[in-house]
């Protein structure tokens, strides 16, 4: 740069050296030199943002990688080679153990401790729980959200403000009566008692939907009901199908939240039959050898419960990423 | 289109209607057939909410005034349950290590969190960036603390290899009181930060642009327009993110749980683990149950208490 303005400098002394020429001049100078750290500013500021996105990109993924290399490892070399980047000796044993494929003797002989392991059953129970939870809550938490949006009835509003405090409520506050009441119906290790408090309604998707059913405009339904479409088949013929972006946001919301669920599947379904991913996997995490855990396997148990969920993110990543910044859904 | 929704609880209806006598005369009478298509509509969820939220609710209360193993009957104690949680000191613990937590988490979790969200306002298309970034977001804690009980491993983690790579020592980071909760803190921010970022992605997009430029035609430096019309201007998004994170982290269960279990020495032995003990380990339903009663208490105030000094839901641009 410094080159540059030199030479220019000499341009202008071997030229005509009369002062209007000369002003005009350096006024352009000025601008050249204004217009050039303009320009090295911006070019600094988009390598620190590029340099930022690489760091964040490499810090978010680093850990899935890990968690797919070790997975196709073979045991002993997950401690003998810890340090190789690619798997140090592939193997698809892990799925096949954690997957209950082999029998116990034949895990020991792919690296494993010999512990059963049933993830298979898991998977299954993880995606009955949540098919079923998603599919009622996300349902009847709709209707509701209607009526609360649209329709007059009485003591609305001070029902209303009944599920907005609800919203408050921690958690563990309601999985201990709920665990109670759930033995005392001899619900548990059922997928009824597992399903039961989330299938009917969560405050937050009622409260979720009911204001994106107040924010869209009313015109349409109106018109339908005053063709004589009644209340219910205008919200099923027009609302519902109108709304199914934030249905859908909803939906995939209501799924992970499902999905990931530890403490009250742990609480209510610890039993193998009815076990989903995160039991078995925290499960699978205590009874490990301290010392010497079974890393291939945890980590191939993992990625069961990580590629639906990539999947489904795949599909409809980007209506999540922009809906859930404006929605503030959590 | 969150500054359409109407934060209200009277939401459309009578927002819409033209006139104030009509406003009335629809508010004293319920149309019938109305009035029954919304019974339909709300009755399933309204079993829902009696059975496993309303009435749990108060069963709670009542249970935290007994002693309760789920075997015998229910015997009545009084307060004696939160005069015991009163001076067990491992409650004390739990609550101190709460707070800790909270400490080491939320303010770099929304410090990291804006400046990925200033990031991505950088980038003309970040789709694709904020897809990714979220992405832990979606995962199982569980998941999220096994990863990581990996990648800190001291024999295996890469986490540690790099270190000693770097001529460093080892660290036993989830192995050692001093450092397994900044630890677990550690894990936590890497799974949310790209969530709070995209809150705040938000929250940028709606300042508008003419703010900027006025700014910057007066002089402004982009450290003064940032902390002139940026930050206070995120006030609803930055109250939004704070109270529900501080909600959250006085919640957390899994990670602990899959990761130290309340250890080393009880330095991980948050609150949810404390009453996950005693409820579900022990069946002492009733202390467990007042102890729940108490991190209730604590997060309703903390919202209050938030709200009124930082007047947060308010915002300059109305």
């Amino acid at each position: 740069m410094s080159e540059q303005r030199h030479s220019s400098d000499k341009e202008h002394r071997a030229g005509t050296g009369q002062s209007p020429g000369n002003s005009y001049e350096r006024t352009m100078l000025e601008a050249e030199t204004k217009l050039r750290t303009i320009r090295a500013e911006r070019i600094r500021r988009r390598l620190i943002t590029a340099m930022g996105i690489g760091v964040l990109l490499f810090v978010t993924l680093v850990p899935f990688y890990w968690m797919v290399r070790t997975a196709l490892t073979f045991p002993p070399e997950i401690f003998r080679n810890p340090r190789s980047i690619l798997p140090p000796q592939w193997t698809l044993g892990n799925f096949m153990r954690v997957l209950g494929m082999v029998s116990a003797e034949e895990a020991v002989a792919l690296g494993g401790t010999g512990q059963a392991l049933g993830f298979f059953r898991s998977l299954w129970n993880s995606i009955i729980v949540t098919a079923t939870i998603t599919v009622g809550q996300v349902f009847f938490s709709a209707c509701a959200a209607y009526a609360f949006a649209r329709l007059r009835f009485p003591f609305r509003d001070g029902l209303f403000s009944l599920y907005v405090a609800a919203l408050m409520i921690p958690m563990m506050v309601l999985v201990i009566p709920n665990f109670a009441l759930i033995h005392e119906l001899g619900w548990l290790n059922t997928y009824r008692g597992i399903v039961a408090p989330f299938f009917f309604m969560t405050p937050l998707a009622v409260f979720f939907m009911r204001q994106f059913f107040v924010s869209i405009n009313k015109e349409l339904e109106e018109s339908a009901y005053l063709d004589g479409a009644g209340r219910l088949k205008t919200a099923f013929r027009i609302v519902f199908p109108m709304s199914m972006p934030a249905i859908l946001t909803a939906t995939i919301i209501v799924a992970t939240t499902t999905w990931n669920e530890y403490l009250w599947m742990l609480v209510v379904g610890r039993d193998r039959a009815v076990r989903v991913l995160t039991v078995a996997l925290g499960i699978f995490r205590q009874q490990t050898p301290q010392g010497a855990p079974d890393w291939g396997g945890l980590m191939a148990g993992t990625m069961l419960a990580v590629v639906p969920i990539t999947i489904v993110f795949l599909l409809l990543g980007k209506h999540v990423v922009n809906s859930i910044g404006h929605t503030g859904f959590r | 289109m969150a500054s359409q929704v109407p934060s209200t609880a009277d939401g459309g209806q009578r927002r819409n209607s033209t006139g104030k006598a009509t406003v009335v005369r629809k508010e004293r009478r319920y149309k019938g057939e109305e009035v029954r298509a919304a019974l339909y509509l709300i009755i399933p969820s309204l079993i829902g909410f009696t059975v496993f939220f309303f009435y749990p609710a108060l069963r709670n209360v009542y249970m935290s005034l007994t002693d309760w193993d789920m075997l015998t009957d229910p015997e009545f104690l009084g307060v004696q349950n939160y005069v015991r949680l009163f001076e067990d000191r491992f409650f004390w613990n739990s609550l101190r290590v709460t707070v800790m937590y909270v400490i080491y988490n939320i303010p770099i979790q929304t410090v990291i969190g804006l400046g990925i969200a200033l990031l991505m306002n950088q980038l003309k298309n970040s789709t694709a960036f904020r897809g990714i970034i979220l992405l832990p977001w979606f995962i199982p804690n569980v998941v999220v603390g096994l990863f990581w009980l990996m990648l800190l491993n001291p024999l295996v983690g890469p986490v540690n290899l790099t270190l000693e790579a770097l001529g460093l020592d080892r660290i036993q980071f989830l192995m050692l009181p001093q450092t397994a909760l900044p630890s677990i803190a550690g894990i936590n921010i890497w799974r949310h930060m790209g969530y709070v970022a995209l809150l705040f992605f938000a929250g940028l997009q709606t300042i508008p642009n003419h703010l900027y430029e006025a700014a910057r035609i007066d002089g402004a430096s982009a450290a003064q327009s940032f902390g002139k019309i940026t930050l206070p201007l995120l006030r609803p998004v930055m109250t939004f993110v704070v109270v529900t994170s501080v909600i959250g982290s006085f919640q957390i269960f899994d990670t602990v749980a899959v990761t130290t279990e309340g250890g080393p020495m009880r330095s991980t032995e948050v609150m949810i683990w404390f009453i996950f003990e005693h409820a579900f380990r022990r069946f002492n339903m009733g202390y467990g149950a007042a102890a729940t009663m108490v991190l209730f208490v604590i997060l309703v105030g903390f919202t209050f208490a938030y709200m009124k000094i930082t007047r947060g839901s308010e915002s300059h641009l109305g």
